[in-house]
């Protein structure tokens, strides 16, 4: 990419890079600091998840800020107009990842030491690919990547399956032990709550695409669905 | 070999005019090179590009202004409705009527504001009586922008005016022979930002009346005021488009270089 004639335009760019790299790599960790935090019971590290998501926030609002002036003062167009608009639409999906990940971290101490799920061991390698997906679309976005942007989007589907086994394995588990009800229903919100990143993950990979090409990503086919099947 | 770029891109409007492999040399050097391009009826079409890109020749082939030049030769065809505008059959001052120009420096005459705008009805013939001028100057002069202005002073001189007014008053005195096209080289380039802001809503005004084809160095302004834009450079179209289109997905690198502020 050749660079502006006017050398500050640049240093903006790259100065919004930075942040939006900066906020990813707090919702990433924020992701694997409440799954380490859940496997682990550490209601201490939990603890910190919550509290590390007014950084998140704030980062939004210095980015949030800091578009609005490169709007104001560099009239960007083209590749650029696209990528700064990508750029605000993104940190707010970044955000609501980050309270997703403060959600996981709030449940924690409600699930019970001796608590032996099947499910929880599903969680972690669920959590791995949403992680994977969140990082990989910040990546995309940082080098302009629409193949790596359609990478994190096909990588949905798996998340998705995960959700879906996870879910029919607690309804089961649940009829069976009514007891447990109220724990599997926290560890059945964790788990859709891993499901929303991967989603907000895939809205952040098609707005670069979208950022990159100026095209919509192609259609692509989806996971059976959850709600059909229930019904037939 | 025609040139790459459309020539008329989902123009919805009738086509005004039409260039099609045009050439345009100033003695053995070329400064068009095959631009085939089509200016829709009642629309505004903006010409950007880096200096000396031959936009401004270009503009100038539109109403043979380039005749002037001694050295200049033009090739290819340029036709007003359908009217080839370089044949012998054509007219110049009625062509130039037709199609008007107004210029980068406001250039009133030397003359008072009512001349100003009655000059070019009296040699064309268009007002029968005092009455008719009279009629023909306020009206040009509301469509214009600047009546209010100036009626309480029709006699003072076009020069004694402002910046800003006294362009309004040159886009006055060419809507007065009532022309279909106007050409507007570099329109705004000496007003400051509400001067150009009055002109631009004036282009946004005269637009759905007149064919409009604006030069401009200023890309928010082209932007701003035209429904289409076309990229040259180094004497070449390069690419045409819906303005929108244009300034959010180019399609030639060429031209996302230069609207995002790369080129060089």
């Amino acid at each position: 990419m050749a660079e502006h004639t006017l050398k500050a335009f640049d240093d903006d760019i790259g100065e919004l890079r930075a942040l939006i790299a900066e906020m990813g790599g707090r919702a990433e960790a924020a992701i694997d600091d409440a799954l380490v935090a859940l496997s682990r019971r550490d209601n201490a590290l939990a603890e910190r998840v919550v509290e590390g998501d007014k950084a998140i926030d704030e980062l939004e609002a210095l980015i949030e800020k800091k578009v609005v002036q490169v709007i104001a003062l560099r009239a960007p167009m083209a590749d650029d107009l696209r990528e700064i608009i990508a750029a605000l639409k993104i940190v707010g999906v970044v955000e609501r990842i980050g309270d997703y990940a403060k959600n996981i971290a709030k449940r924690v101490p409600l699930i019970s030491h001796r608590s032996s799920h099947e499910p929880l061991s599903l969680l972690p390698a669920m959590g791995q690919i949403a992680r994977e997906m969140v990082k990989g679309a910040l990546d995309a976005f940082a080098a302009r990547d629409a193949q790596k942007a359609l990478w994190v989007m096909e990588r949905d589907r798996a998340v998705d399956d995960f959700y879906n086994s996870i879910f029919r394995t607690m309804v089961t588990f649940m009829m069976e032990n009514p007891k447990t009800i109220s724990e599997s229903a926290h560890i059945l919100f964790i788990a859709k709550n891993l499901e929303r990143v991967g989603d907000h993950a895939t809205n952040v990979a098609e707005m670069v695409y979208y950022a990159a090409t100026g095209a919509h990503p192609p259609e692509r086919e989806r996971g059976p669905d959850l709600f059909q099947e229930q019904e037939g | 070999m025609a040139s790459t770029a459309s020539t008329s891109p989902n123009i919805s409007a009738p086509i005004k005019m039409a260039a099609q492999d045009v050439n345009v040399f100033y003695g053995d050097k070329q400064a068009i090179r095959n631009v085939s391009i089509d200016v829709g009826m009642d629309e505004v079409t903006a010409f950007i590009g880096p200096s000396g890109c031959g936009k401004s020749t270009f503009l100038r082939t539109l109403n043979r202004m380039n005749d002037t030049v001694a050295s200049a030769r033009v090739e290819g065809r340029i036709t007003l409705d359908g009217e080839d505008i370089y044949s012998t059959a054509m007219d110049v001052v009625q062509l130039r009527a037709r199609v008007g120009m107004v210029f980068q420096k406001p250039n009133p005459f030397p003359k008072s504001i009512y001349e100003n705008v009655a000059y070019g009805p009296r040699i064309h013939g268009l007002a029968n009586s005092r009455a008719d001028m009279d009629v023909i100057v306020e009206q040009s002069l509301r469509r214009a922008g600047l009546w209010e202005e100036v009626k309480d002073r029709l006699q003072d001189s076009g020069t004694a005016l402002s910046g800003g007014q006294q362009q309004r008053l040159c886009i006055g005195r060419a809507i007065a022979v009532q022309p279909e096209v106007i050409l507007m080289d570099e329109p705004c380039s000496a007003l400051d930002p509400i001067a150009t802001a009055k002109i631009e809503e004036l282009i946004h005004e005269l637009r759905g009346k007149y064919a409009i084809v604006i030069v401009t160095h200023n890309m928010q302004q082209a932007a701003r005021v035209s429904q289409r834009t076309a990229f040259f450079h180094l004497g070449t179209l390069v690419e045409y488009g819906v303005t929108s289109d244009i300034f959010t997905n180019p399609r030639e690198e060429r031209t996302k270089d230069y609207i995002t502020g790369r080129y060089g």
